[in-house]
């Protein structure tokens, strides 16, 4: 094309663009389409619906936050991984811009490969398996914690719990779930308990079970017989219901429950189902920042839409699921488009400081992970999931040993 | 040509050009049929054409991908070879099974036992393999997916659909093949009555072998492509006994023992599956797990009102033969 | 290992193992008689328990009260499913039949999930965390009186099957077919009432299961799966055989546990089942037929 002819096409774009005022406007009007993928019905179901929540307060939360217009469209995988990738593409193919989910990391694979595929920006809100940012995928990012930094926090916190009780338990019986979180925790648990050479104890059986058993007194029997100090757990809810009964009818009463990382203990159907049994139980697992100025803006959100939940009992859910969201909406709002190419290279350059979970910002490394998430030291007192470590964030001082322990 | 024969071209001539007007969205659900149609048609060897019911099945499926799978995560060997060692594996199961089974006279509801103890028992095996990931899954890298790699079977969803389309209408003839041979009308014998076929003197013990030796490799195959789509393998998943009931659904509900049964009865429950939650969607029913209860229900009435599943009744409507 | 870890472990597998056989006692008696596969038969027992926790959420009722109505309860709607809908299918090849099931039992199982979502119901009852000691043996109080409870319902149902005229004529009925037609018995409605019977028994087993275990839908599958395991160990056609089978699973999966590792526990009972179809299909008690 001639010169001339080219500043003619110009001139005439720039007339063009002008004259059409409302290109600017619909830029400002543009929408962000965030397709949220949860197992919100099957085995999952529950924590799939607690996430959700965190989902749908959101827009609101975000817009006043940061100004921009971001729509949720949720689809539930059926805490399946079949259903999970279908949804996936369904999603995309409805015009979601970026994709948020979906807790489980079998069902999380599936959904990274699809939008890896596809070019679609996915963040993970909650998933521990590694191998998720170790695929060298360009569009998957993870603002979570991986199970070994899970295990690192968890045992690191461990040692600050009997740093502050003036404690020295000698021993520990490690007791775990035998599915994909439970492996990734007892490896990366068994690799750690080498480097640490600081912590006092040593763990003196592992013991292995079910996810689906019904019933652990064997399981109960063979941790009482080993005569540790304490009760290393990782569980999932519905065992962590079965172990603690199980213990009161054996009568065994440790120093402790300590879970290094593990859903389970904090949960709200934990309490409400064991009572007071559920007190004294510890979690070390990242946790929201109760004093953040976002968390009081989360609870209020929260209190408005879903007036009987409590944020202590949705905390990890809500909030990580929440801060997905807002990480997809300031890379929006930094990149100005929907481009999903933009939309991923913004969300590289991601620097969140004010945020609601422990931890440093929300960078992402070369690999689409985020380092410095923090974990807190959450015990159940008066039935209610509280803060005790680090002393920062603590709203109460732990308890150890639980009361009612009783020597071997 | 015959009213099945045009039939027949017409809908080849379809899935051909599926993609061509098809999105993302519809090719992946169109896989997900065909993995199922064809998986079907390898369990209908074994249940339609020789009349021993596995519930089982996704114990090959599983040997099958994690073999395949294992080779590639370990060695890096592509599944062109993974491939012969997840048959073998396979085929080695399935007549073991069948060995035990048929040498010691189990049949009916008591082999099908025998097979959901084995893929339970290998399942809570797989479960204690390190070596092959254990519960925390085995995780196949991707390499790209843009570019039809066939060596290491890496590319666009669109390889994938044709490979799996391939892999369905060589089932089809295959099977198609297999019921016009000799070893068609023994299994046809042995399925009315069995008795009656030994007292002509039909070694029924080597023909029932065949058809679980033929059944398996089948399947071996299917988890071989399993494994280098999804690229993820669980113990829990891939061997569970609800897989196993996924797998004859589609037979079932189709018309066992028919060529063109387990691809009808994919089709079916697939869309019918994305239907229903599509409808509820729309309706504004945001329920959580209904679909599953009017799967059953479906299932239900074809099983009451089609005993021999959709296909001989819409096959006679039309006019078709088998 | 310990004496008393041993001992504690074997005496729990031996009161769960009982429960068990009770539940397996229901599907002997109905795969004996009837012949026809209820698949759906552990999750007719999840439903027996989850009805258990409606009515002490309710009203406060005791499992062990809840017994009586529960087994009146199934004992209906085991009867109207053979009347109604399984009938048609005795003549019908083995895999129809089993689809059926299947398909009452998919529907069963999402049902439940639809009604009561996936997390753990349970009963909370006062006894339920004590525990009686007897030298080194602590022996949970609930897992005793639901062993206890087992043990009188399966000896209510052999005496009915021993002494009553309708149970000789039940067991006619299985024994031969053709020969109870020509003696006269009306054999359909004798296999809807065993049906009944064996729902009932399923019934009284869910009261206690409910008691050790908390009842999620996906219980379903499990349990039906182990009850035809304990049957086929035990013995078709043996109701001492069911409650044998019931035991020995129970004491051998405790003592796997122990011995080798929790998490293959199950592992065993399937390995126990293929051993026994292979070797001795007929089970431990069953009669060769």
């Amino acid at each position: 094309m001639k010169r001339r002819q080219f500043n003619k096409a110009v001139a005439a774009a720039g007339v063009v663009s002008l004259a059409n005022p409302f290109s600017i406007v619909r830029a400002q009007a543009q929408k962000l389409r965030v397709g949220v993928i949860l197992p919100r019905s099957g085995v999952q179901g529950q924590i799939g619906q607690s996430c959700q929540m965190g989902a749908e307060i959101a827009p609101a939360v975000i817009k006043e936050m940061l100004g921009v217009d971001i729509e949720i469209m949720s689809a539930d995988n059926e805490s399946n991984v079949d259903t999970s990738r279908t949804r996936a593409e369904r999603l995309i193919q409805e015009g979601a811009h970026v994709l948020v989910g979906a807790f489980d990391s079998g069902q999380t694979m599936s959904m990274a490969q699809v939008a890896e595929q596809r070019g679609i920006p996915h963040v993970v809100n909650i998933a521990a398996a590694p191998p998720l940012t170790e695929q060298g995928y360009k569009f998957v990012f993870r603002n979570f914690q991986t199970a070994p930094d899970i295990v690192r926090e968890g045992l690191s916190l461990i040692g600050e719990l009997f740093q502050a009780t003036n404690t020295v338990p000698r021993s520990a019986v490690f007791m775990h779930v035998n599915d994909t979180f439970g492996q990734a925790m007892a490896k990366g648990i068994g690799g750690a308990m080498q480097r640490l050479t600081q912590l006092p104890f040593k763990i003196v059986d592992t013991i292995s079970y079910d996810p689906a058993a019904k019933d652990l007194t064997v399981e109960v029997s063979k941790a009482k017989a080993s005569n540790a100090d304490f009760l290393l757990l990782v569980c999932r809810l519905n065992d962590a219901i079965i172990l603690r009964r199980e213990m009161v009818k054996q009568r065994w009463n440790p120093m402790g429950i300590v879970s290094p990382g593990s859903p389970g203990m904090y949960e709200e159907q934990f309490t409400k189902t064991l009572g007071k049994l559920a007190d004294y139980c510890i979690s070390n697992v990242p946790w929201y920042n109760a004093n953040a100025p976002l968390t009081k803006v989360v609870e209020k959100a929260m209190a408005k839409r879903f007036p009987k939940e409590k944020l202590h009992f949705h905390g990890l859910n809500v909030g990580f699921t929440f801060e997905a969201i807002l990480v997809a909406a300031d890379a929006f709002k930094r990149a100005r488009s929907t481009d999903p190419k933009t939309l991923a290279d913004a969300i590289r350059q991601t620097n969140i400081t004010s945020k609601m979970m422990l931890g440093g910002p929300i960078r992402f490394n070369a690999k689409g992970q985020v380092e410095g998430i923090g974990s807190a030291c959450v015990q159940n007192l008066n039935q209610v999931p509280t803060v005790v470590l680090p002393a920062s964030a603590a709203k109460a001082k732990p308890v150890f040993p639980m009361p009612g322990y009783k020597k071997a | 040509m015959t009213r099945a024969g045009i039939g027949l071209a017409a809908l080849s001539l379809l899935l051909l050009v599926f993609p061509a007007f098809a999105g993302p969205y519809a090719l992946s659900v169109a896989t997900l049929i065909l993995f199922f149609a064809y998986t079907g048609q390898a369990w209908n060897v074994m249940m339609g054409f020789a009349g021993q019911l596995s519930l089982g099945h996704s114990l090959y499926v599983g040997v099958g991908a994690y073999a395949a799978g294992a080779l590639f995560f370990h060695y890096g060997i592509g599944p062109w070879l993974g491939l012969w060692l997840a048959i073998v594996l396979c085929v080695a199961f399935g007549l073991a099974i069948g060995f035990l089974a048929f040498r010691f006279g189990i049949s009916g509801v008591y082999f099908a036992l025998l097979t959901i103890a084995f893929a339970e028992f290998t399942r809570i095996g797989f479960d204690h393999l390190d070596w092959l990931g254990g519960p925390g899954g085995m995780f196949l890298k991707v390499a790209q997916r843009d570019a039809w790699d066939l060596a290491n079977f890496r590319g666009p969803p669109l390889m994938y659909y044709y490979a799996i389309l391939l892999l369905t209408a060589a089932a089809f003839a295959g099977c198609w093949l297999l019921l016009r041979s000799k070893a068609g009308y023994y299994w046809q014998a042995i399925r009315e009555d069995e008795q009656a076929a030994q007292a002509l003197g039909v070694n029924t013990f080597r023909w029932k072998m065949l058809a679980v030796a033929i059944s398996s490799a089948m399947t071996a195959v299917s988890g071989v492509f399993f494994a280098f789509y999804y690229n993820n393998l669980f113990p829990e998943q891939i061997f569970h006994i609800s897989r196993s009931i996924e797998i004859i659904l589609g037979p079932v509900i189709g018309g066992i023992g028919t060529l063109f049964g387990p691809i009808l009865g994919a089709a079916v429950l697939t869309l019918l599956s994305d239907g229903i939650t599509e409808a509820l969607a729309a309706l504004g029913w945001e329920i959580p797990g209904i679909k599953q209860v009017f799967y059953g229900v479906v299932l239900l009435l074809v099983v009451m009102f089609l005993p021999h599943g959709i296909w001989p009744a819409v096959s006679r409507k039309m006019g078709i033969g088998r | 290992m310990s004496f008393d870890l041993v001992a504690n472990v074997v005496v729990a597998g031996l009161f769960t193992g009982l429960v068990y056989g009770l539940m397996a006692l229901g599907l002997s008696v109905i795969f004996g008689v009837v012949r026809v596969v209820n698949f759906a038969h552990g999750e007719m027992m999840t439903i027996a328990m989850y009805a258990v926790t409606v009515l002490f959420a309710a009203w406060k009722l005791d499992p062990f009260f809840a017994v009586l109505p529960a087994a009146a309860g199934f004992f209906v709607f085991g009867y109207l499913l053979q009347a109604g809908l399984i009938n048609p299918f005795i003549t019908r090849p083995e895999h129809s039949q089993f689809m059926l099931m299947v398909a009452v039992a998919i529907i069963m199982v999402n049902a439940l999930l639809l009604a009561f979502g996936p997390d753990a119901r349970n009963v909370q009852v006062d006894y339920q965390l004590e525990s009686f000691e007897i030298g080194k043996i602590l022996i949970d109080k609930a897992r005793l009186y639901a062993a206890l409870a087992a043990v009188g319902a399966a000896a209510a149902l052999f005496a009915f099957f021993r002494f009553t005229l309708t149970g000789k004529a039940i067991r006619a009925c299985a024994d031969n077919y053709l020969g109870a037609k020509v003696v006269g018995l009306n054999v359909k409605r004798y296999y809807a009432l065993t049906f009944g019977l064996g729902s009932a028994c399923v019934a009284v087993a869910g009261c206690a299961m409910v008691l050790l275990v908390d009842v999620t839908p996906a219980l379903g599958p499990y349990y039906t799966l182990l009850a035809f395991v304990i049957v086929i160990v035990g013995g078709l056609g043996s109701m001492t055989g069911a409650l044998l089978g019931g035991v020995l699973i129970g004491v051998s999966e405790a003592l796997a546990g122990l011995l080798i590792a929790p998490s293959a526990k199950s592992m065993f009972s399937f390995g126990l089942l293929i051993m026994v179809l292979l070797f001795r299909p007929q089970g431990l008690l069953g009669r060769k037929s």
